[in-house]
């Protein structure tokens, strides 16, 4: 007991990078010894370390890694329902349960996340306009809190706890077990129409006419473009295909192959990606789509990206922010939009594959994300502190229209704009106040957001 | 086909190899202290590959038990195919110096409890002309040094016996491979070890356990690298090594 590793660790876009002691247990039980040793003031959950800023870091205190607490607890076949440890990643689910007519209810751009990390940061995939967020198919969980116990969670046991945690960048405790509803689905494969769009108008009009058409829609937007054609992008929106739309040589229709992996071996040097190299990608990308409808494997369709291994070295040493907002429908998001656009063509601040999509209602947790309207997010690659200044124009224009940050992928965000953003911020520090009176659970985020 | 008896199915790297015998569809006993543990292991096992799994009790050091437990596990799974050995312990050096029964407690479990249980084994297969015996064993066994040679000396104890096994059973058709694993990243070393490039996670060891049971190999150093680095090691003159700080 009490062995931990004192190293520096990130989170996916290596920024910030930080000392922290890191315990790695392998029951639950451990977790509960190990915070019951106090060798740590403060102490924070990291499962596998897929947000990409300082969510799951704790400068010189505790951080407890949940990748080895990965049992699957329960599965019922009728229901769909299981039962796993916090640990489990969505990759693991999709393993398993795909072969047998089983997928994930809620996939984020990656499968490489836990269970754990999908209910504190509340993902969201590109069903939200239709399914909302993660957290809509958790039906319970089992939360290990500062007093030391273990407490089940649900909407209807202990509710305001369960909506602490869902978003609550692990602010309430460590999350040990959750219950989740599986969807079925008859084939490995999804029907994508593809349609592009000249500029932001058009895109934002498709999305309009018909996205209640598609289970699952994003866009793929140029951040470089300007004037007639800024917000040019091409809309990617499909449905689970049936049986029935398999082609004859597809003998097993669940069966998926994991692509083929490629590994970028090292750091790339920073000035790879620079505005010519985006605008000259964004350019072959944009033409290479023709209006269209396809067959599309889902590791293909959900997780384009995981094929490439460690492919945040990209971006170089210094590490990248992601920068991910929503405006509301109701505040005029097309100028919001128009104006963070412009202001990113402007900068020439390159960004490859930023993120365009159109999404459901805000849900009931404290400081769960998306609201309905839009939401944009793209990569940006550190080059000096100018970044970060620019980084607090853009806070400007999302809260102008009423807008906020996505905090699993922020590390920049100053405290007076997050309350602004996230206005029921105090009654998790009320709730902390009740639950957690010592911040036995604090991280980097939670400090710097002025959360704890 | 028979099921797999795995002794230690609580360590690391059992935990790893276990996975990877389930996944090709392998009916496993899970050997170990830790009731608790190995049931929910049996969940997540079945859950994920849909085979049967069945657990018993076994602590190493009592001997007496050892003659039941294995007629258990035999009438439990009805037939084995085979054996890995997976438990072991590594006590501080200086502890093992200083107190004789850090030591012993060593040498009992990786040595003394692997004669007593093996020799049970090596009749069993011996007697069904088939099957297989596995130990873990380690590159600490290859070469004695001062910061750890009671632990290492416990391995190569388990190395020699494995060997003089393999050399008994090659007539009876039963496979006996050694494990010599270099550092790999288990709670046996996890904030003991100094954090290393040389450390390997877990599934690595068990990829190189269950290719090895394919090809049937005497012994495996995993990964790979040591056992060159144990080759020049081994050859270095004693005159020399001695004065070493390794
Ligand atoms: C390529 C890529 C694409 C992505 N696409 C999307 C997307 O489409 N939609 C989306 O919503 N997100 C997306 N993300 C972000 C990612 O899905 C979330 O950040 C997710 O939470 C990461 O999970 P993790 O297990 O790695 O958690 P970590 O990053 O390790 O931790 C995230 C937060 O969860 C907390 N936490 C983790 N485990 C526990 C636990 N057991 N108990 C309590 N708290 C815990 C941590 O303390 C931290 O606050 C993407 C990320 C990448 C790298
Ligand atoms: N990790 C390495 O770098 C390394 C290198 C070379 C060799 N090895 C060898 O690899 C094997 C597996 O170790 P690991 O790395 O996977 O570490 P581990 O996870 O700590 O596993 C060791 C296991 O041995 C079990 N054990 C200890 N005493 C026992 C006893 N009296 N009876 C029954 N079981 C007992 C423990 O059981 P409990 O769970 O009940 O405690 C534990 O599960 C060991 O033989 C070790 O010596 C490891």
């Amino acid at each position: 007991m009490g062995s931990y590793i004192t190293k520096e660790i990130y989170a996916w876009g290596k920024y910030p990078k930080e000392t922290c002691h890191v315990y790695r247990p392998e029951q639950p039980e451990e977790v509960k010894s190990i915070l019951g040793s106090r060798e740590q003031e403060h102490w924070i959950a990291y499962g596998l370390g897929r947000s990409y800023g300082d969510a799951p870091l704790n400068r010189g205190h505790g951080v407890i890694q949940t990748e080895r607490l990965n049992h699957m607890l329960e599965f019922d076949a009728d229901t769909g329902l299981l039962t796993c440890e916090a640990g489990v990643s969505l990759d693991e689910i999709i393993e398993v349960f795909l072969p047998r007519g089983y997928f994930l209810p809620v996939t984020p751009g990656t499968k490489y996340v836990t269970v754990g990390g999908a209910i504190a940061n509340d993902i969201h995939g590109k069903n939200h306009h239709v399914d909302g967020c993660f957290s809509e198919f958790v039906h319970s969980f089992t939360l290990l809190t500062a007093s030391g116990d273990v407490i089940r969670c649900s909407r209807e046991e202990n509710r305001d706890l369960f909506y602490a945690t869902v978003g609550g960048i692990g602010l309430t405790g460590v999350i040990l077990t959750a219950t989740i509803q599986l969807i079925r689905v008859e084939t490995a494969y999804m029907n994508v129409t593809y349609e592009k769009a000249r500029n932001l108008d058009e895109a934002l009009e498709l999305f309009i006419q018909n996205d209640r058409n598609y289970k699952y829609s994003v866009a793929w937007i140029d951040c470089l473009a300007k004037g007639d054609s800024l917000g040019r992008s091409v809309l990617m929106r499909g449905n689970h295909a049936q049986k029935a739309d398999l082609p004859h040589m597809i003998k097993d229709p669940l069966s998926f192959k994991q692509k083929q992996k490629w590994a970028v071996p090292f750091d790339f040097p920073s000035f790879t990606l620079n505005s010519y190299s985006v605008k000259a990608f964004n350019q072959v990308y944009y033409s290479s789509y023709q209006n269209s409808t396809k067959l599309v494997d889902m590791t293909s369709f959900f997780h384009p990206l995981d094929s490439i291994r460690d492919w945040n070295r990209l971006y170089g040493g210094n590490g990248f922010v992601q920068y991910q907002a929503v405006f509301p429908e109701d505040q005029r998001p097309e100028e919001g939009l128009r104006t963070l656009l412009t202001r990113l063509s402007d900068a020439r601040v390159s960004s490859f594959l930023a993120v365009l999509k159109s999404s459901g209602p805000a849900n009931e947790g404290l400081l769960s994300f998306p609201m309905k309207g839009y939401t944009l997010a793209l990569d940006i690659p550190i080059k000096g502190p100018a970044l970060f200044r620019f980084l607090r124009e853009l806070d400007e224009i999302v809260l102008a229209h009423g807008g906020r940050v996505y905090l699993a992928k922020d590390s920049t965000l100053e405290p007076e704009v997050f309350q602004r953003m996230y206005p029921r911020w105090r009654d998790m520090v009320n709730l902390k106040k009740d639950i957690d009176p010592h911040g036995v659970f604090s991280s980097s985020m939670s400090r710097r957001l002025g959360l704890t | 086909m028979g099921a797999i008896l795995v002794l230690g199915a609580t360590s690391d790297i059992a935990k790893a190899t276990i996975h990877k015998l389930a996944a090709k569809g392998r009916d496993l006993v899970l050997a170990g202290r830790r009731m608790d543990e190995m049931e929910k292991m049996k969940r997540d096992l079945e859950i994920r590959y849909q085979v049967t799994i069945w657990i018993e009790p076994f602590d190493a050091l009592d001997f007496d038990w050892h003659e039941t437990f294995f007629t258990r596990c035999v009438e439990k799974a009805g037939k084995l195919d085979g054996l890995l050995l997976m438990y072991g312990t590594m006590a501080d050096q200086k502890e093992a110096e200083q107190d004789f029964s850090v030591a012993k407690q060593m040498i009992d479990v990786n040595y003394s409890s692997a004669v007593s249980i093996l020799n049970l084994a090596a009749d069993y297969f011996e007697k069904r002309k088939a099957g297989f015996i596995c130990g873990v064993s380690s590159v600490a066994g290859d070469k004695g040094r001062k910061s750890n040679y009671i632990y290492g000396s416990t391995k190569s104890a388990l190395t020699t016996y494995l060997e003089g096994l393999r050399n008994r059973l090659h007539a009876s058709n039963v496979h006996v491979m050694t494990i010599k694993p270099g550092i790999i990243d288990t709670k046996m070393t996890y904030g003991v070890v100094e954090p290393t490039p040389l450390m390997a996670p877990p599934e690595t060891a068990a990829n190189d356990i269950v290719k090895g049971l394919d090809r049937k190999k005497e012994t495996v150093y995993t990964p790979w690298f040591w056992l060159f680095i144990m080759l020049i090691i081994k050859h270095l003159p004693e005159k020399w090594f001695k004065r070493t700080d390794l």
